[in-house]
């Protein structure tokens, strides 16, 4: 049983298709997260779920039935907005009140599901407070409590953690997939932050130019992405572009445009031929870095099929994350993960050999004529 | 910033007094010769009795005027529901009209329609109702396009009637509620209408809950500023109501200008001042909004 079915949806302005047939469907009770650069018709696809757009073609059907037709306030479909859109006219209590109100629900079973909607964000106090007096994490817990008091089939976030700062919006992530293990209901969250999006969800979509590219558990779009779009999209990836050499189908040697020569996989189940132009992405966590004169140069070596050398120009230190550039032999820059004990570390100036396995060279034949 | 003890900070401070005094000086100036003076001139002149020529005596006697004399409180009364009227109907007409402007309509038509609203403001007070004349009199447009079209077969005198006063006045303040509503009403998050429908209210419920409550203090702002123009306004209800149009302050016109009789004037003109301040206390009491909210705001 599906809770959001979208069939073949697409979305004109005009002469620009926002939204281009569209297809998906998301299984009860899990967190769905559509990620995708601003501009790429994420919002406008998710106003179309809401009601607030009429798509231009195809269908969506909520708990098996199509909605198209049926206006907002008929869909039970809820939505906590990017700036969260809390009645600054009503308290607390009022807000969360509001659509109960609005479907006709008796005072005293209003009473009860406020109170018990509160209990549950863990903010039992707050019914009496102005939505100013409250802080930001506060207004989030509210906003959603707004909308899950009317136990709503799905429940859209419009990028609800844009506006807080860093800290708090690394714990409400976490506090957002809590929420949505307790209230057991279907979260569609739309981001352009690819760390929610990976942390959050269940599955993700990565969306551009109105299309979907991919639709994945989170590990799948970060370690077999199926388009170069997907593969620069989700992580940071080190990117070539250069011309296969030989090739068996699945994989074989490239010389990248700066005269590197590697060895790469192809993916996406992608057959790529020898003479393509392609694209080859390569994660810095999966690129080793050792100094040239170090003892266990070699066995680095054994784990990578790809070896280039390379004096370290800089080195980003973001503790656990810490990372090395390293200058190439043509002069590009590699960046490369790093473990930094604070003892005997690579610094920069040093002469460093890069590995890297050809498995984790994700290589994509280059769309249209490059 | 770093601040240094002694002299510079002095000075910095000091000059800072000076900038806020010079600033301030107009304003105060203003207030003061033209608004406090004034009043404080019409209290003396309101409380003075003419004993004999050029002996003047202090008492009661022009408030005891007012309230002895029908006609003079009813001419209040009459004033006040009338301006009562035509705020409301500004509202009602306004109200559409600036949520238009500030939500539905796109950018640059915006700025169109606020001109559009603005060009009857080019033009006087009393070219304005001079059209009106122009249009409604007997030998007006109106009427002589009704004859030609055979609807009537007799002249019709539009003029010097409730309604056509209250037409001219609600035309006359229209700006100014339009404009109060279209800032506040424009500060409304359109998600907040939005996340309205979502949450299942329909459209009513929408405007009653949401709309009229957020653009409240430009609602009351406007009121009060349209109540307060259209019960002091002369002009309009002297020429398009004429003799029958009974305003309060033709009443105050005549007895300073035609009876040359001061102090009731000055009475009449205190009085006006309590009458309206108390309509808009109690319009204020009611809606639950305070001054410093909504005039103070737009």
């Amino acid at each position: 049983m599906y809770d959001l079915e979208c069939i073949n949806i697409a979305k004109s302005f005009g002469s620009i298709r926002a939204v281009d047939d569209v297809s998906f469907d998301i299984p009860s009770g899990s967190f769905f997260s559509i990620l995708g650069p601003s501009g790429c018709g994420k919002t406008t696809l998710m106003r179309m779920i809401a009601g607030f757009e009429e798509p231009s073609g195809g269908d969506i059907k909520i708990k098996g039935r199509s909605v198209l037709g049926t206006p907002p306030n008929k869909r039970n479909v809820k939505m906590v907005f990017q700036h969260l859109a809390l009645f600054p006219m009503m308290n607390v209590y009022e807000n969360i009140a509001y659509g109960l109100r609005c479907n006709g629900v008796g005072n005293a079973e209003i009473k009860r599901k406020v109170h018990d909607v509160l209990e549950r964000i863990a903010l039992p106090d707050v019914a009496e407070r102005e939505i100013h007096q409250l802080s930001g994490g506060q207004k989030q817990r509210i906003a959603i409590a707004r909308c899950m008091v009317l136990d709503p089939d799905v429940l859209l976030l419009d990028e609800p953690l844009g506006a807080l700062d860093l800290k708090l919006r690394e714990a409400m992530k976490i506090e957002l997939k809590l929420l949505q293990h307790q209230f057991n209901t279907t979260f569609i969250y739309i981001t352009h932050d690819q760390s929610e999006a990976l942390v959050m969800s269940d599955h993700v979509a990565i969306m551009n130019q109105g299309q979907f590219e991919q639709i994945g558990k989170p590990q799948d779009l970060y370690h077999r992405p199926k388009t170069a779009f997907v593969a620069a999209f989700v992580g940071d990836s080190n990117r070539w572009s250069g011309r296969v050499k030989s090739s068996d189908g699945s994989g074989g040697k490239v010389e990248t445009e700066q005269g590197l020569e590697m060895a790469f996989t192809a993916a996406g189940g992608e057959n790529i031929p020898e003479g393509a132009s392609v694209e080859i992405f390569v994660r810095p966590e999966f690129i080793h870095a050792v100094r040239q004169t170090d003892a266990d140069a070699d066995d680095a070596a054994a784990t990578g099929d790809n070896r280039m050398e390379g004096i370290v120009d800089s080195l980003l230190f973001n503790g656990a994350n810490s990372r090395v550039l390293v200058r190439g032999p043509q002069g590009e820059l590699i960046e490369a993960d790093v473990t930094l004990t604070g003892q005997n570390d690579i610094r920069p100036g040093e002469n460093v050999y890069l590995f890297w396995s050809s498995r984790q060279a994700m290589c994509f034949a280059s769309r249209g004529a490059a | 910033m770093l601040r240094f003890p002694g002299g510079g900070l002095m000075l910095q401070k000091d000059f800072r007094r000076l900038a806020m005094i010079l600033l301030f000086a107009p304003f105060a100036l203003w207030i003061a010769l033209l608004v406090v003076l004034p009043h404080i001139g019409m209290i003396r002149l309101s409380l003075r009795e003419k004993v004999a020529p050029r002996v003047y005596e202090f008492g009661f006697a022009n408030y005891l005027d007012f309230i002895n004399e029908p006609i003079y409180w009813n001419t209040l009364l009459r004033t006040g529901s009338m301006s009562l009227l035509v705020t409301a109907l500004a509202l009602l007409i306004g109200f559409p009209i600036a949520y238009y402007i500030a939500k539905l309509a796109s950018n640059r038509t915006r700025g169109a329609l606020f001109l559009i609203c603005l060009i009857p403001l080019w033009v006087s007070d009393l070219i304005r109702a001079f059209g009106w004349i122009l249009l409604l009199r007997e030998t007006g447009v109106i009427s002589s396009f009704l004859q030609w079209a055979g609807i009537v077969n007799q002249p019709i005198e539009f003029l010097y009637n409730d309604v056509t006063v209250i037409i001219g006045l609600v035309y006359t303040v229209m700006l100014f509620m339009i404009v109060p509503l279209v800032s506040t009403l424009d500060g409304m998050d359109n998600s907040m209408i939005e996340a309205g429908y979502n949450l299942g209210g329909n459209g009513f419920t929408v405007l009653r809950r949401i709309i009229v409550p957020y653009a409240m203090p430009g609602i009351v702002s406007g009121c009060i500023v349209v109540f307060m123009l259209t019960a002091g306004s002369y002009l309009t209800p002297i020429l398009l109501g004429g003799k029958n149009s009974s305003w309060f302050t033709e009443q105050i016109y005549n007895q300073f200008i035609t009876r040359f009789n001061w102090e009731a004037g000055a009475a009449f003109g205190i009085l006006l001042l309590l009458f309206t301040s108390t309509v808009i206390w109690l319009g204020l009491k009611l809606s639950g909004q305070t001054l410093a909210n909504t005039v103070a705001k737009s």
